[in-house]
């Protein structure tokens, strides 16, 4: 007699630990073998988009802080750029120093955050308590700054929002001297850690021309061996005076991007040393008063920074008739803001590229094949953060 | 190509009457071409030894509400090989369909779902042309303009039907667009029709 085997469908999500946000995937699978993945997406869609193009310039950058809401100001980065590119106004060295030491803050953010809950989905849970002390040390230096932890609201267009308070680069070199150890931790627990690799040796692979097909960026394409990294290629700001390494990857699979997101913590630890024993005292933003609003004291007693402050915080400042498209080299590959100014003081139009858009759209290729439980390895070494998928 | 101009060049020359616009701006090359000649464009800058852009990071439209070609599509590409950024546009009529580019560019996918999905252009040829990121049964486009930014319905969790339902937006207050628009001009202004008027007189 025979009989007739069906194949099953499995809905992974959208509430799953290990779907890392709210990932709605349907699975196919035969056996414990996946045929088919269809992610649902959408799920955290806010409209941000939508929502800029009726903000005026200066109320748009708190959203995208709300993307990949792991390493907020890198986000806030690419925006600032694209207003400074369009309007070429100059960033005082001091403001550029400022903003590559808090991106590569966020790099560590986000960094520890995907590697540790990475080892979390394929089974071991000390380096996620060990690495989360870490994330709140730096967000602590986040809110010094910003005054909040998570949405920073830091980066203007022109410099940043305020001067570093007392003490702060002291206690960031501090971090920097204490956290290589940390790292060295983690590695000991991981690298060589025998189900560690059962669970990431091989599984995913991407090959170099696939790669390069499913537009992947940041770390998933440098994975597969191409040295790909805008702060390199297309430096902004300060980047091209600092020295730094990036490490590319050989096979292309979840170990190898494991290896390199730990190797490039090691990098960003180095920029931000490099970027405070560079940095000298000076103005944070640009002194150009239709631009950045003027200090509070000077409002009390001049007219023209009181009529300034008035016209930044109801009109906003006017950006000329333009279009450009900017990227940075976000945590998790290419961050990028293609934005349409119409000279008013809002944007016509603002379309953010996600890197983790493109990276989850290849989920169907990367896993068919695979078994289910390697699902949560390679959804992990993507790194994927809902808050900019959906935006 | 080494530089933008050479790359520029090139195009031009050898797309000729294919290309309508060329320009450089921002370290960036700006193409505007016809409808019509997408996929032999796309085809050429990908395949040529001299261009490869390999890559292609995003899909995106621009709705200009009042032009008579509504919708501009934005095509943005990159070459690893040259380290160069190419910004390709078309405009459409509102019901036009287009060329899918997924054979060309799998990663075109989605982004293409997204750009049916946010202003419902549709797509020949699209393997699976669905919505992405709005909500199951969602009706409109919302990233189009005349789609009003609070939506038109809103869903809440009714107590007598014990289930999430939807219904017509209700706000207290709505979303206010203020106009800074200042009606000073300035002294330039009245002076400059005063003068206009001086010489109608």
């Amino acid at each position: 007699m025979t009989k007739k085997i069906k194949n099953l469908n499995l809905n992974f999500g959208p509430q799953h630990p290990a779907a890392h946000g709210v990932l709605r995937l349907i699975l196919e699978l035969d056996g414990e073998v996946v045929e088919k993945a269809d992610p649902h997406i959408g799920l955290l869609h806010r409209g941000t988009e939508k929502l800029i193009e009726n903000k005026t310039y200066m109320q748009a950058v708190p959203y995208f802080d709300r993307l990949d809401y792991v390493a907020p100001m890198n986000q806030e980065h690419a925006f600032a750029l694209a207003i400074e590119k369009i309007l070429q106004i100059d960033v005082p060295i001091r403001a550029q120093y400022i903003r590559v030491i808090f991106c590569e803050i966020g790099r560590i953010l986000s960094h520890i955050l995907n590697v540790t809950t990475q080892a979390l989905d394929v089974g071991a849970l000390t380096p996620s308590l060990w690495g989360f002390e870490e994330r709140e040390t730096l967000m602590t230096f986040y809110e010094r700054v910003s005054g909040s932890r998570l949405h920073a609201n830091y980066f203007r267009a022109g410099g940043v929002h305020q001067d570093l308070p007392n003490g702060l680069e002291e206690d960031i070199l501090k971090f920097c001297d204490t956290f290589p150890k940390i790292i060295n931790d983690l590695e000991n627990l991981l690298t060589d850690n025998r189900i560690f690799k059962q669970r990431n040796v091989d599984i995913g692979i991407v090959s170099k021309e696939d790669a390069l097909d499913y537009s992947f960026t940041g770390v998933m394409i440098r994975g597969s061996g191409v040295p790909w990294d805008l702060r390199k290629s297309q430096p902004y700001d300060c980047y091209n005076q600092l020295d730094f390494k990036i490490p590319v990857g050989k096979n292309g699979d979840c170990y190898d991007r494991y290896l390199c997101r730990i190797e490039e913590m090691k990098e960003s630890v180095s920029i931000i040393k490099q970027c405070i024993s560079k940095m000298e005292k000076g103005p944070v933003k640009s002194s150009d008063g239709k631009i950045t609003p003027p200090p509070k004291k000077e409002i009390k007693q001049s007219m023209e920074a009181l009529i300034h402050h008035f016209k930044l915080f109801t009109e906003g400042y006017r950006v000329t008739k333009d279009e450009i498209y900017t990227a940075v080299e976000a945590p998790k590959g290419e961050f990028g803001v293609y934005l349409i100014s119409d000279g008013s003081s809002k944007p016509y139009k603002c379309k953010i590229r996600a890197p983790g858009f493109s990276h989850l759209q290849s989920m169907d290729y990367l896993i068919k094949g695979h078994m289910l439980a390697d699902v949560p390895a390679v959804l992990g070494s993507m790194d994927i953060v809902f808050g900019e998928v959906d935006r | 190509m080494k530089s933008l101009e050479d790359l520029e060049k090139k195009i031009n020359s050898e797309l000729t009457t294919k290309i309508k616009k060329t320009e450089i701006k921002h370290k960036q090359l700006y193409i505007d071409i016809d409808k019509d000649d997408f996929i032999d464009v796309t085809l050429f800058i990908k395949t040529n030894q001299d261009t490869k852009f390999r890559q292609l990071i995003d899909i995106t439209v621009v709705d200009y509400l009042e032009k008579s070609q509504r919708f501009q599509l934005v095509y943005l590409f990159l070459s690893h090989e040259f380290n160069q950024r190419i910004i390709l546009k078309y405009s459409i009529n509102e019901n036009e369909i287009i060329p899918s580019l997924t054979n060309i560019f799998p990663a075109a996918n989605w982004m293409e779902r997204e750009v049916f999905d946010m202003y419902g252009v549709s797509f020949k040829d699209h393997p699976d042309l669905r919505r992405i990121l709005t909500d199951y049964g969602f009706e409109g486009h919302p990233l189009r303009k005349d789609f009003p930014l609070t939506g038109h319905s809103e869903v809440r969790y009714s107590e007598e039907q014990k289930k999430v339902i939807s219904e017509p937006v209700k706000l207290e207050q709505n979303f206010r667009n203020f106009d800074y628009e200042s009606p000073w001009k300035g002294t330039k202004y009245i002076k400059e029709e005063i003068e206009n008027n001086d010489k109608k007189n």
